[in-house]
């Protein structure tokens, strides 16, 4: 007879960021079934920016998320420019683009960080975090701040890139690609990661197209999709860049599609540096009339969409958000579902998700409710399967 | 100086628990343990459980799920335990005091014995304000 | 032929009224009772990607936009559909159709009240399980305490 075993996964992680909130469903090693809750995080700001007026709702939607905090400001205004029909002048558009790639370049160095540490290798959690300190220190320079960088506004930025900036952010991306290259032969090169990595937490591509899953993973099953060149916003129309597809669609491909987009981030911004014309960055928006606007970016993480409505007040009526993760958390249920226990941990992460967890974890027997694992467990179960690897 | 207190500042296990945050001051927090801020110098370790922590550093506003996931958690913590408010939802919800999803500030909920404002702070400003907390338990200026 | 003719050629009569926001969004008037219809076709027939789903209280009634985003030209398509009895709204679930629109029908579910007939887990997403129903924080009634 089978014997299903919960074990809970969250809502409280050592190591990510948000709580959430995993029910795996486990007949001995195999994971059968997952149950997600959502909702740890839920802070109405669908409805908080009913009452903020246009120009207040990018200081808002920027705490949306820490780790994209240009990618929801910047769909929000691609929204409310095409509800308004406003022209951007062109150096605020290159602006919004090197600062959008800036943000991937810190946001996959995070993730690989991270993944690194779910399955043991602590090496590449330290090197990746490490190298992200000079992406931020460029934040910290050109915006004022190391996160949340309060650039994006409707009709253009807030502040200019100046000359003076330029040489250490040219510096600071040539220094930064051997890094990428240190990473990618770290990866891509070691055995223990593929024997980790390969075959594990399959998306298949008709999965992706039922659960319509967006961003690098969608990428990494096959499916060439890509906001920047599919719906060109900023300048990504004017520059030469690839889009990253891998075929596999297992943890490991996501992996890669997101080392080889660190690749083409540092050539958009060294490419962007050297194009930028001079002139304003600002086109003074008075007023948004009545109407709707749809915007979307590409995220770190994948499509982030935001739909806007105006009654001609100077407050929007509606304000929809889409992040990328809310369809793509969706699909671990079924790209968990066959796994074992050990590969969950980094099947669950391989999404990059705004997602938490881990700790707190306890494996309960249904029947007697005794716990037989405690928190840490998951990620050290994991860790195990890697030293066995290695073996 | 009881041994208790000189015990609990020796090295401080911190435990990260996440209220609703945006993930900036979660994120902020790990920074300090990597390379170039290496909060490890200071004793001070990021542990897995509640249960083996001196120190709780909690982020972000309380909304109706979390609020009692946060009292029980303090509740399964070894006493004596302290609480660092980081961020500035944590020390006063900032504009999420007006979301239905925000029921109370966090320190209605548990007793918070420092608190670092800042969106986020920055990771000196974090390491700077766990080391004023530890002189203050010391009882030194 | 550019998308917006093929739908019109699929759905025929099907389409109250068209309207052309700018080069790439779309949003096309339908009646409630030929959502699943034209959803299918959309999603299956010309294999758009259902991004999200919008709802919101008008004076009119509760209205739902379905964007759905055609990736090979980055054009968005939004059908919009009114649901004119605010006391009771309900519609036809696309869980079923489309997996990816699962997650999004509950949280209109609990966020207005939407009826979503024949969705296999209509249970909470977002808000917390004590949250009181029949108060739905995305309606304009809903009142700040």
């Amino acid at each position: 007879m089978s014997h299903k075993i919960v074990v809970p996964i969250g809502p409280y992680h050592p190591l990510q960021e948000e709580p959430e909130y995993f029910r795996l469903y486990t007949e001995g090693e195999n994971v059968v079934d997952i149950d997600i809750v959502l909702g740890y995080v839920h802070r109405g700001i669908e409805k908080l920016s009913e009452s903020k007026h246009f120009d207040q709702v990018p200081y808002l939607v920027e705490r949306i998320c820490g780790i994209c905090s240009n990618s929801h400001p910047f769909a929000y205004v691609n929204a409310v420019e095409d509800l308004a029909k406003i022209e951007v002048p062109e150096r605020a558009l290159y602006i919004r683009t090197i600062i959008a790639e800036l943000e991937r370049l810190h946001s996959h160095l995070l993730w690989i960080g991270l993944a690194g540490h779910f399955i043991g290798y602590n090496t590449v959690w330290m090197w990746a975090w490490r190298y992200r300190e000079p992406v931020l220190d460029m934040f910290e320079m050109i915006t004022g701040n190391r996160q949340h960088y309060a650039m994006m506004k409707v009709g253009g930025v807030r502040r200019d890139i100046l000359e003076t900036d330029v040489p250490l952010l040219k510096k600071t991306l040539d220094e930064l690609a051997p890094a990428a290259d240190m990473f990618k032969g770290a990866v891509m090169d070691d055995p223990v990661i593929h024997a980790r990595l390969k075959g594990i937490g399959v998306l298949t591509k008709e999965q992706v197209i039922e659960w319509c899953v967006v961003g690098p993973t969608a990428r990494a099953s096959g499916v060439d999709i890509d906001v920047r060149r599919d719906d060109p916003y900023g300048v990504y129309d004017k520059i030469d860049w690839n889009v990253i597809v891998q075929k596999e669609g297992d943890v490991f491909a996501k992996a890669v599609v997101r080392i080889l987009e660190m690749y083409e981030s540092i050539s958009i911004i060294r490419q962007c540096v050297d194009k930028m014309p001079k002139g304003e960055i600002d086109a003074n928006v008075k007023d948004v009339p009545a109407g709707e606007g749809i915007g979307h970016v590409e995220a770190p993480r994948g499509e982030c969409f935001h739909y806007v409505r105006s009654d001609g007040t100077n407050r929007p009526v509606r304000h929809k958000i889409r992040a990328p993760s809310y369809v793509n958390v969706a699909s671990n249920k079924v790209a968990c579902v066959g796994g074992t226990i050990s590969d969950a941990a980094i099947t669950l992460a391989a999404v990059d998700p705004c997602y938490c967890c881990t700790e707190r974890t306890a494996v309960i027997d249904r029947q007697t409710d005794k716990k037989i694992l405690n928190g840490w467990d998951l990620v050290r179960l994991s860790q195990e399967k890697t030293q066995r690897l290695k073996k | 100086m009881s041994l208790k207190i000189n015990a609990l500042t020796k090295s401080l296990w911190v435990f990260h628990a996440a209220c609703s945050p945006c993930n900036n001051c979660d994120i902020e927090i790990l920074d300090v343990l990597t390379p170039r801020f290496d909060a490890e110098r200071f004793g001070i370790v990021l542990v897995g459980s509640v249960r083996h922590a001196d120190v709780l550093l909690v982020t972000g506003v309380p909304n109706m799920k979390t609020k009692d996931t946060i009292k029980a958690l303090h509740a399964q913590a070894p006493k004596p335990c302290l609480v660092v408010a980081v961020g500035g939802c944590a020390c006063g919800r900032v504009m999420f005091r007006d979301s239905y999803n925000s029921p109370c500030d966090l320190d209605e909920i548990i007793p918070v014995d420092a608190y670092i404002p800042g969106c986020p702070p920055k990771p000196e400003a974090i390491l700077a304000g766990v080391i004023k907390l530890i002189n203050k338990v010391k009882g030194k200026e | 032929m550019t998308a917006l003719s093929e739908i019109k050629d699929g759905l025929g009569e099907k389409i109250v009224d068209c309207y052309q926001h700018s080069p790439k969004r779309f949003y096309l008037k339908i009646k409630s009772k030929d959502l699943k219809v034209a959803a299918d076709f959309i999603f299956n027939q010309l294999k758009m990607r259902l991004v999200t789903c919008t709802g919101q209280d008008t004076p009119q009634g509760i209205e739902i936009l379905y964007h759905f985003s055609l990736d090979k030209t980055g054009e968005i398509f939004s059908l919009r559909l009114l649901l004119e009895d605010k006391k009771n709204p309900s519609i036809e679930t696309l869980a079923l159709l489309i997996k990816g629109a699962d997650w999004i029908e509950r949280e209109m579910w609990e966020m207005l009240g939407i009826n979503f007939i024949g969705h296999p887990n209509l249970k909470r997403l977002l808000l917390a399980e004590e949250w009181p129903k029949e108060n739905f924080p995305l309606r304009h009634e809903h009142e700040h305490e």
